[in-house]
């Protein structure tokens, strides 16, 4: 009986095949933008771990500035910088410290011949190399003797050697960086890129001596990227480095730090916390409009029962009782929304698809999700398709079949 | 009552209680000084296998007698008992069940639904009563077999001229094999030619099948097909009849 009245409102939905897609295309496009943002969301989270998971589990960052908080958020601006004397000490007073590496960043743009291209300049040291395992691909690391002196040297990653040289070998060379010239001693072995668009060899590494007194102007050191011996512990580090910048930072027992030291697993959930809030943001805002498709379904259907007055006073005079023709319509709206459920998976999963190869994350549609949206679009159809069966189901059978 | 006894002959009526007994049924429509009086009291008992026609002026109060003894409708005073069973005392559903086992329509505007082919139509009641697939479809096409419109299957009603579409309409009402047809003007909207043939139709399915036929019709040759004529007139019955000039 089920399967017959399935059936039957599949034949009454493609009678009016036109009508029905249109009522049904907020159900489609809710459910498609939410299996399109649940997607592309979960890709880019995933595609984030990953990210961070080759940044090494030994890594540590140091910034100034409360845990928690992302770059250039207030807290971190006003809190006071860290000092390249910062480094030294963690590197010198902690035992399980391979290597700490002073750097502080600025976007500049470099100029070689007749190309120009934006990119990250920073200013660090030899150890940065280390601590972000990093190998030089042509030339060499920087000298004692420039790191000291300030010496505008400077070594490219492989994003700006291509944009800059294109096949051509740039050791040797001087580019331009504001009024400064700036020696090419080295380049950096590509990554490749990373999520976000954010592209690990779009970068320049100069002394960090050179860089604070020729671009930034003062003293300042943003971040400190420590390694950790491989054995040690990285949670025994991370306690000992805050109890060293605690001291050197002079803070009394009782107060709050203001900085933050974070390993591995805190940079990852912090970079995919924000795809998570973006994701859930677009989800509710997705949901919304399922609220709305459902609605839509309603009012239709609601249409739907009067136009169809005549054919209820049939089915009640030939002997359908109140609860079939519930069914009926009910089953009909049930119907109607699943096919837009499906039709909105597949337009999500494509979506999905363009976007994830846009943003350059992987394509992993996740089955629950695509469980949820179905059922979800079941239950659109239940809860809205309610009113207008109850209402055909409790017409008159005189009434109904006098109804022109 | 006698009077009747030899239509219900004709009929070849089995012994036992009538089929059908109305017994001072009153219709009134709205309330106060709106109030519509549609019937009166009306006093009528069918034989099982009779063919009944009731004629009457307009407004006299056949439909909504038909619409009573269809049990689509509610007396306002008055018993109507069908197989001796107090209708008014069922339930909605009920009625429903009683309309579907028992009752089949043949209305005046046929009242097939659109857009759906003959075959599916017919198989409607069959739905409702549980019958399922194959048997189903067998079924509707011998009822469709059985009005002349063997080969017409598929078609849509509006593919169909009128005096098809009422063919429809009966097998629909006999798919179901009910005890009762009940049909209000079935030949109103046909012309003379049409009408004959739907009424040797209904006649045959009386006579052969044994189905009870009630019918509503205002064309006395129409009514001439019929055992016993009834004759409404302002919600009263003004005559029964038995119908000494039947058709054959
Ligand atoms: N639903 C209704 N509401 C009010 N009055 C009605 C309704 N149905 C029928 N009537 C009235 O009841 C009377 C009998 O109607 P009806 O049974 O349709 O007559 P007939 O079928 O003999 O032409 C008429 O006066 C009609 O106007
Ligand atoms: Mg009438």
């Amino acid at each position: 009986m089920l399967w017959e009245t399935v059936r039957l409102a599949f034949g009454a939905i493609m009678r009016n095949a036109l009508r029905s897609f249109l009522t049904v295309l907020g159900v489609i496009i809710g459910v498609g933008a939410v299996i399109a943002m649940v997607t592309v969301g979960q890709g880019s989270t995933s595609q984030v771990e990953s990210d961070v998971s080759k940044l090494g589990t030994n890594l540590l960052m140091i910034r100034p500035g409360q845990a928690g908080q992302g770059p250039g958020s207030p807290g971190g601006a006003y809190a006071q910088s860290l000092t390249l004397k910062d480094a030294d000490a963690i590197e010198e007073q902690i035992y399980s410290v391979r290597a700490a590496a002073p750097s502080t960043a600025r976007s500049m743009t470099a100029v070689f011949g007749n190309e120009n291209y934006t990119t990250s300049v920073a200013g660090t040291d030899n150890r940065f190399l280390i601590a972000r395992d990093w190998q030089i691909s042509d030339g060499r690391q920087f000298y004692e003797s420039e790191l000291r002196s300030g010496a505008a040297s400077c070594i490219l990653g492989a994003t700006v050697v291509k944009e800059l040289f294109g096949n051509y070998n740039p050791v040797g060379e001087t580019i331009r960086l504001k009024q400064i010239s700036c020696r090419v001693i080295g380049t950096l072995e590509a990554k490749g890129a990373s999520s976000f668009g954010s592209d690990e060899d779009d970068r320049i590494l100069m002394p960090v001596r050179a860089f604070q007194r020729r671009i930034a102007g003062n003293q300042d050191v943003s971040i400190i990227f420590v390694a950790v011996h491989s054995g040690a512990s990285t949670e025994k580090a991370k306690g000992e480095i805050e109890r060293l910048m605690r001291e050197r930072r002079r803070i009394a027992p009782g107060e709050d730090d203001d900085f933050s030291v974070m390993d591995m697993k805190q940079i990852s959930s912090m970079l995919t916390g924000i795809s998570t809030v973006l994701t859930g943001l677009l989800s509710a805002v997705a949901a919304v409009s399922l609220l709305v498709g459902g609605i839509g379904i309603m009012n239709i259907m609601l249409v739907s029962v009067t136009e169809r007055t005549r054919e209820i006073g049939i089915r009640l005079a030939i002997g359908a009782t109140e609860r079939q023709v519930l069914v009926q319509f009910l089953v009909e709206a049930i119907v109607l929304s699943l096919i837009g459920g499906f039709l909105g998976i597949l337009l999500g999963l494509g979506l999905a698809l363009i976007g994830a190869r846009w943003l350059s994350v992987p394509f992993q549609p996740d089955p629950s999700i695509i469980a949820l949206a179905f059922l979800f679009s079941a239950l659109v159809g239940i809860l809205f398709g309610f009113f207008p069966a109850r209402r055909a189901a409790r017409m008159d059978p005189i009434e109904a079949l006098r109804y022109q | 009552m006698t009077s009747e006894a030899p239509a219900r002959e004709a009929a070849g009526a089995r012994a036992g209680p009538p089929l059908i007994v109305l017994e001072g049924v009153t219709k009134i429509y709205g309330a106060g000084q709106a109030a519509v009086h549609a019937l009166r009291g009306i006093d009528l008992e069918v034989e099982r296998g009779e063919f009944v026609a009731i004629m009457g002026p307009s407004g006299s109060g056949k439909s909504t007698a038909m619409n009573i003894l269809g049990c689509l409708d509610a007396p306002t005073s008055g018993y109507y008992r069908f197989d001796g069973h107090e209708v008014g005392k069922l339930t909605r559903d009920q009625r429903a069940l009683l309309r579907r086992n028992f009752l089949g329509f043949v209305f005046q505007g046929y009242n097939l639904l659109a857009r759906t082919s003959a075959l599916d139509n017919v198989e409607l009641p069959l739905i409702y009563q549980g019958i399922r697939g194959a048997q189903r479809r067998q079924l509707a096409l011998d009822a469709l077999a059985r009005v002349g419109l063997g080969g017409r299957e598929t078609h849509d009603p509006s593919e169909l001229s009128g005096g098809q579409q009422q063919r429809v309409a009966i097998a629909r009402a006999i798919v179901g094999k009910p005890e009762v047809v009940l049909a209000d003007e079935p030949t109103g909207n046909l012309d003379t030619v049409t009408s004959r043939e739907i009424m040797d139709l209904l006649s045959e399915l009386n006579r052969e099948d044994g189905v009870t036929i009630l019918m509503v019709t205002h064309e006395p040759d129409m009514a001439e097909y019929a055992h016993r004529i009834v004759n409404f007139v302002d919600g009263r019955v003004e005559s029964d009849r038995p119908n000494a000039h039947r058709v054959a």
